[in-house]
Order: C-alpha cells, then sequence, then structure tokens
C-alpha cells in the first residue's frame, strides 16, 4: 500500500517539499505527507496506518469529539454485548402489560407485555447496522461520483452533473417514503438501501468540488504526464488527500440514516417486528401510551437516538480539525 | 439575461425529469396496485375472474405499452387529473390535495418564514456578539436540538403540554365542535390548534439558521472592507448589519429556497404527530392505505413545489449577487 511513495521521486528535495504545500493548504491529507518522508525515519508503518493513528489522535484531541467518541463506544459495547445486558429476551411478551417502572423492570413493560429496558439495549443493534450501512454505501457512492465527476470534463461531467442535481433538488424524507411504500415487504435491508440510495448527493458534492481544486495541483498533473490512468489518478493520487473530508460526510450522512430510519420506523414503513428504537416508539404512539402515561416508553428510545446522533455529530467536531487546522481546539489563541 | 434563461432551461429539464420519474417510479417497482388490492381481498376469500377484471378496472391497470401509457401520463398531468383515490373512494385525489394543502401552506409556510428571519438574526447577533453567551447560547443549544429525532421532540412537547399539562388541543386543526368558516371563532380555534405544532416546528428548525448564519458572518467579518468600515469608526450596528450581514445572507438563501420548496413535503412528521389535516398527513394517509394514486399526486406535487421555490431563489440570487449573472 505504498502507492503515494511509488509517485514520489526518491530523492525528496523540491519535488516533496511541493506534495507537501499541497496537502497543507489543501485538506490536509496524511496520505501525501507520510509519502513525502524519507524511508524508514520513522516507524516501518504503511502509510494509511500511520494516518490513520495521527487522524485518531487529532481526533482524541478534542474535548468535543472525545466526548462522542465515548458515547459512540458505550453504544457500541451495548449493541454487541445486548444477550448479556438485557435482564429479558426482548421479544417476550409473558409480562403483565403497561407496567410502569419497577425493579424488576427498569422502563416498564409495553402494551404487549414486553420488558422496555431490553428492547432499548436490542434496539441498538439496528441503529448502529443502519447507521453504518447507510452511512458506507452513500459514502462509497459519493466518493465514487464525487471524485469522477470532479476529475472528468465534457458531456459526461454534464450528464453526471444534472443527475446529482436532480438527487440534490428531490425532497428525501418523501422519496424515502414513497420508494418504501412500494418495497413494503423489504425490511432492514431495505430501509439501509432506500436511505442511501437517497442520501448521498450532497456528499458527492462537496467531494467534487475539493477534487476540483486539487486536480490542478503539481502532483496530479505530474501523474497524468507520467502517463497514468484517470482511475489510478483519481483514486490512488487524489483520494487519499480527501481522508478526512471523506470521514466527515460518512458521519454525517450515518447520523441523517439513524434519524431518517427512525422517521420512516415511526410512520410505520419499515418491518414494525424487528426490535428499534424506531419501532418503539411506533408502538407507543399506537397503543396510545400518552394517553396511559407512559413516559419511559416514549422516551428512552428517543433519547437513544438523540444520543447517538450527537455523538456523531461531536465526533464530526474532531474530523474537522484534521481538514482545517485552524478549527483544532488550542491551535488558536482564544 | 443569460444567466436567467439558463435557470429557467434548467427548471424546465428538472421539471420534466422530475414528472418522468414520477410515472417510473411505480414502474418499476415490484407488484401493481390491483395485485395488492386482490391479495388484500384474497384474504377473506378466494377471489373470482369476474372480481379480479373489475378490480383492475376499477384501478386503472395501465394497458398498452410503455411508450402509450406515458404519453396517456402526461395528457393526465397536463389535465391536472390525478385519478380516484383508493383509500377515500370516490373522492378524486385533485379534490383531496386540495382540501388538505391550505393548512400545511399556511402553518408551515409561516413557521419557515419566521423560523428563517428569527435565526437569520440569531445568528447574526451570535456571530457580531462571539465568545459570549448570545454566541453559546443558541449555537450550542442549535446544534442538539438539530440531532433529536424531529418527531420525538414534538412527542414529548406533545405529552408534556397538551396530555399533562392540558395547555394545548391534542388533536387536529380544529375542534370538533366548529366547523371550518371564515368567522372570527373558527380562526381562533384554528390559532390555538396550530400553537403547539408550530411552536415545535420553531425551535427544531431555529439551529440550523442560526448555524449557518453565524458562520457564513464570521468569515465576512473577517474580510477587509469590514475592517475598513470598522477603523473609519462606523458604528457597530451598520458595520454589522450593512457591510457583514447583507454578503454572509447569501448561502442562507439558497437553504432558504431548499426549506420554503420543503414546507409541501417536511410536513410529514409534524402533522402526522399531531393529527394536522395538511399534505403530510394526507401522504400518511395514502401511504397506509396504499392509495398509490394519491400518493403519487402528493409525491409529484412536492417535488414540483422544490423546483419552483429554487428557480424563484436563483432568480434572486441573481439579482442580489452580480457575479453569478456573469
Amino acid at each position: 500500500m505504498s502507492a503515494p511513495t511509488g509517485k514520489t521521486p526518491p530523492h525528496g528535495g523540491p519535488d516533496a517539499a511541493s506534495t507537501d504545500a499541497a496537502s497543507t493548504d489543501g485538506s490536509g491529507g496524511p496520505g501525501r505527507t507520510t509519502g513525502g518522508d524519507p524511508a524508514g525515519a520513522r516507524a516501518p508503518r504503511s502509510p494509511v496506518l500511520s494516518a490513520l493513528v495521527g487522524g485518531l489522535r487529532i481526533i482524541w484531541g478534542n474535548r468535543k469529539a472525545r466526548i462522542g467518541l465515548i458515547i459512540l463506544g458505550l453504544f457500541v459495547l451495548l449493541a454487541v454485548l445486548a444477550p448479556l445486558l438485557a435482564p429479558y429476551d426482548p421479544k417476550d411478551n409473558t409480562f403483565e402489560r403497561n407496567l410502569d417502572a419497577s425493579a424488576q423492570h427498569w422502563l416498564g413493560t409495553t402494551a404487549a407485555g414486553e420488558d422496555v429496558l431490553s428492547q432499548v439495549i436490542y434496539g441498538a443493534r439496528i441503529s448502529l447496522l443502519v447507521g453504518f450501512g447507510a452511512g458506507g454505501i452513500s459514502t462509497v457512492i459519493s466518493v465514487v461520483i464525487g471524485l469522477s465527476w470532479g476529475y472528468l470534463t465534457g458531456v459526461l461531467a454534464d450528464v453526471v452533473n444534472f443527475v446529482v442535481n436532480m438527487f440534490l433538488v428531490i425532497p428525501g424524507l418523501p422519496l424515502m417514503i414513497v420508494v418504501a411504500t412500494y418495497l413494503s415487504n423489504g425490511g432492514i435491508s431495505m430501509i439501509i438501501v432506500v436511505i442511501a440510495i437517497t442520501g448521498w448527493a450532497w456528499g458527492a458534492r462537496v467531494l467534487r468540488s475539493q477534487t476540483r481544486t486539487l486536480r490542478g495541483r503539481d502532483f496530479v498533473e505530474s501523474a497524468r504526464f507520467s502517463g497514468e490512468r484517470a482511475p489510478r489518478i483519481i483514486f490512488r493520487e487524489i483520494l487519499p488527500n480527501m481522508t478526512s473530508l471523506i470521514a466527515g460526510g460518512f458521519f454525517g450522512s450515518a447520523t441523517a440514516a439513524i434519524l431518517a430510519e427512525a422517521g420512516l420506523e415511526y410512520l410505520g414503513l419499515g418491518d414494525s417486528t424487528v426490535i428499534s428504537w424506531g419501532t418503539m416508539i411506533y408502538w407507543a404512539q399506537n397503543s396510545n401510551a400518552m394517553l396511559t402515561g407512559q413516559w419511559a416508553l416514549l422516551f428512552a428510545p428517543g433519547l437513544c437516538i438523540a444520543l447517538l446522533a450527537t455523538s456523531l455529530t461531536l465526533i464530526n467536531f474532531g474530523i474537522d480539525g484534521i481538514s482545517n487546522p485552524r478549527l483544532r481546539e488550542g491551535s488558536t489563541g482564544r | 439575461m443569460r444567466y436567467m434563461l439558463r435557470r429557467l432551461g434548467w427548471f424546465l429539464l428538472t421539471l420534466w425529469a422530475a414528472i418522468s420519474l414520477n410515472f417510473l417510479l411505480p414502474r418499476m417497482m415490484p407488484g401493481s396496485p390491483a395485485d395488492a388490492a386482490i391479495a388484500k381481498l384474497s384474504q377473506n376469500g378466494p377471489v373470482t375472474e369476474e372480481t379480479r377484471a373489475a378490480v383492475e378496472a376499477q384501478l386503472g391497470v395501465p394497458d398498452g405499452n410503455l411508450l402509450q401509457q406515458y404519453v396517456d401520463y402526461l395528457g393526465q398531468i397536463l389535465s391536472l387529473d390525478f385519478g380516484i383515490s383508493y383509500a377515500f373512494y370516490p373522492e378524486p385525489v385533485s379534490t383531496l390535495v386540495a382540501q388538505a394543502l391550505p393548512y400545511t401552506l399556511i402553518l408551515v409556510g409561516l413557521v419557515t418564514i419566521a423560523s428563517f428571519a428569527i435565526g437569520t438574526l440569531l445568528g447574526v447577533l451570535a456571530a457580531w456578539k462571539r465568545g459570549t453567551w448570545l454566541d453559546a447560547l443558541p449555537t450550542v443549544g442549535g446544534s442538539f436540538i438539530n440531532t433529536f429525532p424531529y418527531f420525538w421532540t414534538a412527542l414529548l412537547l406533545l405529552f408534556l403540554l397538551g396530555y399533562v399539562l392540558h395547555l394545548f388541543p391534542t388533536f387536529g386543526a380544529y375542534s370538533a365542535t366548529t366547523m371550518p368558516a371564515l368567522s372570527v371563532e373558527f380562526v381562533l380555534d384554528a390559532l390555538y390548534h396550530a400553537a403547539l405544532p408550530a411552536f415545535t416546528m420553531l425551535i427544531t428548525s431555529l439551529g440550523g439558521w442560526i448555524i449557518g448564519m453565524r458562520n457564513a458572518m464570521i468569515t465576512t467579518l473577517g474580510e477587509d472592507h469590514v475592517t475598513f468600515a470598522e477603523a473609519n469608526g462606523i458604528p457597530g450596528r451598520t458595520v454589522a448589519l450593512k457591510y457583514a450581514a447583507r454578503n454572509a445572507i447569501l448561502p442562507n438563501l439558497t437553504g432558504f429556497g431548499m426549506a420554503l420548496g420543503g414546507v409541501v413535503g417536511g410536513s410529514v412528521l409534524v402533522e402526522q404527530v399531531f393529527g394536522y389535516p395538511g399534505i403530510g398527513f394526507l401522504l400518511f394517509n395514502a401511504v397506509t392505505g396504499q392509495d398509490y394514486p394519491l400518493m403519487q399526486a402528493i409525491f409529484l406535487m412536492i417535488t414540483i413545489s422544490v423546483l419552483v421555490a429554487n428557480l424563484l431563489v436563483d432568480i434572486l440570487y441573481g439579482i442580489l449577487d452580480p457575479r453569478t449573472r456573469r
């Protein structure tokens, strides 16, 4: 994976300086800077790995992002260890119905006689799955389309321009609702796909404009003159400089996906037998939890969604610090 | 002028694409409305051939090839004929939409405009008083509320203010005892019912405007012409509003266009929570009743309203920012 080093002339000198300049005033691409280092000066790690570690250090250095990472970690633990942590089976409906909070049921029971706390714990799995699944897919789509779109010129670029702008203009939630209605028996994978195909356009646009500014830089020019093919230039030369933008886009679309999933399930458009925070609120509303005064049934799943979404937003504050050093904590006077 | 023509051409192109997408979407999906209806019927007993033919005729199963269907479809749209609703049979779709539209336009439209105005002003204030509580409170609070699931905030407020404290009505746009009419009594009643949804939408949407305006404003505050104005001793308020905010408002304006277009579509969750009889609630009912003609018509209308709002903002942008007219 020493792709950048392969392109940089081994004798450092002016060329290494120019790649450094390109990455510092660009998006601080860690891949390029390590590529310019004399071999063996640092620990012999692959540039990708050391970039990752360096990025994580910057994120961890930001207080808000650290809180976000801790909250996200707790939710991941909750999801992974759900069978150990949950006091009951989330689908076990043999308990008394509509119980208030008690020592046996910390958050009470649902109208169908299930334990609310167990459902909240298991619900973390679905939200994380949809968030990272749909966020991941839409990030991949936006990277592929955004970068090619930024690099290409001519008629093809105009066509992509039209398609992306179309997706930007079509209102997301109604489109999701319509598609989800037609695919009404699809379950969670359907929700993930629907959210991913409606949510990639904004990321593609951001990545496109960054590609546009990078494609005129010296290192791209030199790669082109040395006869590199377009896909290799796009994904091996330009892509590593946008790691932080892409990571930011990923967390942004994961947040949006988690909120969208909850919204769709609340409207009853998902598979309502799956245990997720959205379906919990859907069933709470359908069984008139407001009239019976079971606030925990409404409050707990929504709070979890909000906390998870907040944690991803907080992590993004730290990622902003990678792409824009001026936003790093303690880097400016004030 | 060339700019305006280009925007208009883009608008017509996207309009055509949106209309075609609306045509293709149901045809790309597995199953047909008639099949769904027959599947529902067959749960109650066997379906005879006559019943099947009757259902297909009633639900307007398209015949002919795709091109013929497309031509028919375009003709229907031009004559504003969207078919008969399944869920509210035998009401025509256009009547249902016309009944629901005023509620959404008044409630969501007014709140969107108010939210944009208040949020932008608070953003100017936050950027101008950077580092004080006037900055910290709206930005931190705004980004925090933004990560809440919108419908959850709405449900909580409804639960607290509606069900526990009985301050506000919990359902509908007017009381069951009053009839829609242009009387003082009805208007007051409608306002009372709109208050809680409006308040919820306001507090959940303010954050975006505040943060957007604040960030754009901070960038312009660092520019030379602002520093120069300050150095010349021009009063702070004038510098903030006339020198900085005037330039910083442009990106927010694009967002405003999106939001205005989103008025019709963004109302789904709020109207569902509060049982408010607007377009969003109608879409929800269409979806739960698998009422495909109604759903398609609403989706088309939502998309077109976004396109029109974008066109208007583009034109406004061209007037406000001479650079775009090149």
